[in-house]
């Protein structure tokens, strides 16, 4: 059942799901990345960035990617709160590794189920003025659902890593993750550095989140699927490497997207997983890892 | 860091806390009951995956609840529902039916809302000789064949055909016949199970399989299943999804421009009230199962006060607000349950079982009679198709027309537009 | 070793009591719930031998118990094997995933190990729901043997349970005490000082993992007879996960004990919270809780006793 058409499908709908992933990887990327802070939670700030696109677009027909955009500001105080409340309770006494992770996987309960109980278990979808067209190319059929997000999720990588490479901030984070020590020594705060960029995290989910319910319907428990998606493009693309990230992304996306294409759907989200297990055998600091 | 006299204080204060919790939490469990009420008990799926049928079918029970106890109750006894949320989870219910059961002892048992559900159930019920009415089980009683059980669902006989029969039937009655066939659906339990009946509904009628692969349910990307099933050229396309896949699904044959001959099945979600709006007229032509929708041929005696009840309270508890699914099955499975207990004047379970099993109900929903296994003699489940939906108004659902009844014969209420494409103008 | 005999005395008494409790006939609601408690236990009690001890935290408790509770269904189906059969066999698949995974994330830090077991959750499940002969996606039904030793099966299942629980701490106990506990304790606290010292710790390491894996494929093997229906979604439900760390983080990582209060305190609150409150609540409790213990009391409750102690 092989054609060009269909392969050439499969790479460009691969192509598109990888952006998205991408994005919706970002913030992993950098607080668990950077960080190394295993922020289980992120999938839950991602669901609430999308429920947030979701009441607006509901109530006053507005574009989801504006709401993404216009809540980033709410998500990085959220983010910021939260990883001092991490900070305090946690990596000043040293005891991040097990109790941490506990306390984000508190946070996720915490956060899904009370979206539960706000909203209930309908699925939420939007309707915006892209997600019903799409465009052909010789053949290859690029829907704007994913086209959007895909774009928005390229942005986001470049722009994050222009944020890490060229700032001030953006390489006082990437300093932080190196020695802190030295740091202190250079008169910056790390536990302030470390708050923004675990802001600026929280803050990308919001737009993931918005773009998340583009491509499809939401509901609280959503967050799970994606627990592991993240996660495994971070460790794939290389600890603390952004454009890792993205090409993580792509290579999941595409491994679906064939998978699903030319030897069905059911085996496409364990290969992907298959793919991470075995990274983590032979190259564990993943593709583009320090 | 803090005071030295914070320290215990804080250890007490979380001590404290949960020994508060434990007491509160067992003295409400054992609180004692008013009056001398006639309790059921059920769990049923308030939360989790099943949770979006589990609270609108709750709420229609207690709506019956309501009703029975304002024209006296039971055997001149009040009605009391005792309930507990499953969680969509089955390892719950061994625990919940046992609470109820030896705890709450109430003195019937209904089940929750999902074959999963039902199935752990059934041990319990014929250990203690139980009547049990299912709420939308697949085939839960084939392997135990326990005769005081008894479905409400309109699958009738042969549950896993059932929704494929109506489907393909109509299609084999076009003209030119329709032959080849792309199967899709997701790797769950009711897909696997409508696939399966698919297959065999082909084998029937002759028609020839182009496309038969499962998903997994939490795939993000139907375009390139879509893409696949396109690219085989089928005139049939029969889709067994739950919700999210359903409008995963149907976009994706949009935006890839798929136009079989007929195009629906067995997707679940298209008759819920929220996708129905966002979906608007993505959703034109699909042929799709369904079990109640407010055509003229679908009203019962007492759909409708039914109805007039329902709507507001859903809307002010924030389920399904239209409530054309499920919610009357579930009511009618309390009407069947009330009318056993009135007629044999005893909350006996074996005299219930027997009254239920020899006779045929006047309910909501219509005629109830069961058969083999408990289940509808005769299967009754609808093949709709959705027609001239125009935007997301939901007004455009509450009465006819939007989705005529194409099968079975003797509730059809209008003609199918075929082929497919012809419904998209 | 001179110990482990008075511990061994306890355990065998507390079975007794097990099977006492059951000739008692008491409400047999209580089975029911008592069986899922004791179940914690031992998942609990499995998973701070690796997380505790050793420090590494296991993200795929439910990859470890479905294994357990699938292998049992795969015997049930081909030979209908005795329950003692079933709960070997369920423990050494599990105890062979735990080597497995073990092996595989060796050269690894605390949280790739962690992260891969996440991974492995799914992969499974994957696998399971292809696999028609368990049953696949739409699940299976397993009919219940007949003819129990003693009371109706549940309560047997209980004393099974009771049985398996008090092998589970005894493990748990022996190990802490041993010197494998202490190799484990050195190399939580600083794997590399840990070798540099001449602690075997690629040893102890997938030590610690089979034997974790073999407790929790034992709390899963007698799953199925449980709850006579057995699907995928619930056996590899996200709540063992996130009870297998929250309950001994409530009771204290650092010894047996905590665990145990850990399973028998969260337990019983969510059997209550599921019969009582009876809605989203009782999960959302559980994740505050679960937040509020981490936060204000991160050793446990053991950890709040020895505070109170004034130690």
């Amino acid at each position: 059942m092989f054609s060009w058409d269909l392969l050439a499908n499969a790479v460009v709908s691969g192509l598109l799901l990888g952006g998205f992933y991408a994005a919706v990887s970002l913030g992993i990327s950098l607080i668990f990345g950077l960080l190394e802070i295993a922020n289980i939670a992120q999938p839950a700030f991602v669901v609430l960035g999308a429920y947030a696109a979701y009441v607006l677009n509901n109530a006053y027909e507005v574009d989801p990617i504006l709401t993404g955009l216009a809540f980033t500001p709410v998500f990085y105080v959220l983010g910021a709160v939260v990883y001092r409340v991490y900070y305090e309770s946690f990596e000043r006494r040293g005891d991040e590794a097990l109790r941490g992770l506990v306390f984000f996987f508190g946070l996720l309960f915490i956060l899904e189920v009370s979206l539960s109980l706000k909203f209930g278990v309908d699925y939420r979808l939007v309707q915006t003025a892209y997600t019903k067209t799409s465009i052909e190319f010789g053949g290859v059929g690029i829907a704007f659902r994913y086209l959007v997000p895909c774009v928005i999720g390229v942005a986001m990588t470049l722009a994050l890593y222009l944020f890490l490479s060229r700032t001030f901030y953006g390489r006082a984070i990437r300093a932080v993750s190196q020695d802190q020590q030295a740091l202190r020594l250079m008169g910056v705060n790390p536990i302030q550095i470390k708050t923004i960029a675990f802001g600026v995290g929280i803050a990308a989910a919001s737009l993931a989140g918005a773009l998340l319910i583009c491509i499809a319907p939401v509901i609280p428990s959503t967050d799970r699927d994606y627990i592991g998606r993240m996660f495994a493009i971070t460790v794939l693309g290389g600890m603390g490497s952004i454009g890792g990230t993205l090409v993580a992304g792509i290579i999941l996306g595409v491994a679906e997207s064939f998978m699903a294409t030319f030897f069905g759907p059911s085996w496409s989200l364990a290969v992907s997983f298959g793919i991470l297990l075995i990274a983590l055998a032979v190259r564990p600091a993943g593709l583009f890892g320090r | 860091m803090s005071q030295p006299w914070i320290r215990p204080l804080r250890s007490w204060a979380m001590i404290g806390a949960l020994t508060g919790m434990f007491v509160v939490g067992s003295a409400g469990t054992f609180v004692a009951q008013a009056a001398d009420p006639i309790k059921i008990g059920l769990g049923m799926a308030l939360t989790g995956g099943l949770s979006a049928n589990g609270k609108p079918a709750l709420l229609a029970m207690q709506i019956w609840k309501d009703d029975v106890n304002k024209k006296g109750g039971l055997l001149g006894r009040p009605v009391e529902l005792v309930f507990y949320d499953d969680q969509t989870n089955p390892a719950t219910v061994p625990g919940i039916y046992a609470k109820l059961l030896d705890v709450d002892k109430v003195d019937l048992v209904v089940s929750g809302y999902g074959t999963n559900l039902i199935a752990p159930l059934m041990p319990i019920a014929m250990e203690r000789k139980l009547t049990v009415i299912g709420i939308f089980g697949l085939g839960n009683n084939e392997k135990y064949r326990y005769p005081n059980y008894f479905q409400i669902s309109p699958t009738g006989p042969d549950p896993a055909t059932s929704t494929a029969t109506g489907f393909f039937e109509l299609a084999a009655k076009q003209t030119p016949k329709p032959q080849t066939v792309a199967l899709v659906g997701a790797d769950a339990e009711y897909p696997q199970t409508a696939l399966g009946g698919a297959r065999e509904l082909i084998r029937r009628l002759g028609f020839k399989t182009v496309y038969d692969r499962t998903y997994p349910p939490s795939t993000v990307d139907y375009t390139p299943i879509v893409r696949a099933i396109k690219a085989t050229n089928p005139d049939i396309v029969f889709v067994a999804s739950y919700p999210p896949d359903s409008v995963g699904m149907l976009r994706a044959a949009h935006e890839v421009g798929l136009q079989p001959k007929i195009m629906g099945g067995g997707m679940v979600g298209l008759q819920f009230t929220t996708v129905m709006a966002s979906m608007g007229p993505m959703l034109n032509g699909i042929v799709n199962y369904d079990y109640w929708v407010p055509e003229p041929t679908m009203m019962f005696p007492g759909i409708q006060d039914f109805y007039k009840q329902y709507q507001p309270r859903a809307a002010k508890e924030g389920v399904d607000t239209l409530g054309y699914y499920l919610p009357p099955y579930a009511y009618a499975a309390m009407q069947v349950l009330g009318q056993a207990v009135e007629a044999t004047k005893s909350l006996d379970q074996q005299k219930i079982a027997d009254y239920i099993r020899n006779t045929e109900f006047s309910t909501i929903v219509g005629k109830i009679r069961f058969g083999k296994n408990g289940e509808w003699a005769k299967g009754r489940t609808l093949m709709v198709q959705y027609q001239k939906v125009q935007g997301s108004d939901i007004e455009q659902f509450r009465g006819p027309g939007k989705k005529p009844v194409l099968y079975p014969e003797e509730l059809k209420s209008g003609n199918i537009i075929y082929p497919y494409s012809a419904a998209l103008k | 070793m001179a110990r482990t005999v008075p511990a061994l005395i306890v355990g065998l008494l507390v079975v007794a009591a097990g099977i006492g409790l059951v000739t008692l006939r008491v409400n047999p609601y209580l089975y029911f719930a008592g069986y899922v408690i004791l179940q914690y236990v031992v998942i609990a009690t499995a998973w701070n031998i690796l997380g505790g001890y050793a420090g590494y935290v296991n993200f795929g408790t439910p990859a470890f118990f479905a294994m357990g509770a699938y292998t049992s269904v795969f015997l049930i189906q081909s030979t209908r094997a005795p329950l003692p059969v079933l709960i070997l066999a369920g423990g050494l698949v599990s105890a062979l995933l735990g080597l497995g995974i073990g092996y595989l994330t060796l050269r690894l830090r605390g949280v790739f190990f962690s992260i891969a077991t996440l991974a492995l959750s799914i992969v499974l499940q994957t696998m399971i729901m292809n696999w028609e002969y368990v049953g696949g996606s739409r699940g299976l039904s397993v009919i219940r043997p007949s003819g129990p030793p003693f009371g109706n099966y549940v309560m047997f299942l209980f004393t099974v349970m009771v049985t398996l629980a008090v092998i589970a701490v005894v493990t748990a106990r022996f190990i802490e005490r041993s010197w494998v506990g202490r190799g484990l304790a050195a190399l939580r606290d600083n794997e590399e000082a840990a070798e540099c010292m001449g602690v075997p710790t690629l040893r102890l390491k997938l030590f610690a993992t089979t034997i974790s894996g073999f407790l929790l494929g034992v709390a899963g093997a007698p799953f199925p007879y449980y709850v006579t229906f057995v699907e995928p979604n619930s056996a590899f439900n996200l709540d063992y996960a996130v009870n297998a760390l929250a309950m001994p983080m409530i009771g204290g990582t650092t010894s047996w004990v905590g665990p145990v209060i850990g399973a028998v305190l969260l337990g019983s609150a969510q059997q209550l919270a599921t019969v009582t409150i009876s809605s989203e609540m009782n999960l959302f409790i559980v994740g505050i809780v679960l937040v509020a213990f981490v936060v204000l009391a991160p050793e446990g409750l053991l950890g709040l006793v020895r505070r109170l102690r004034g130690r």
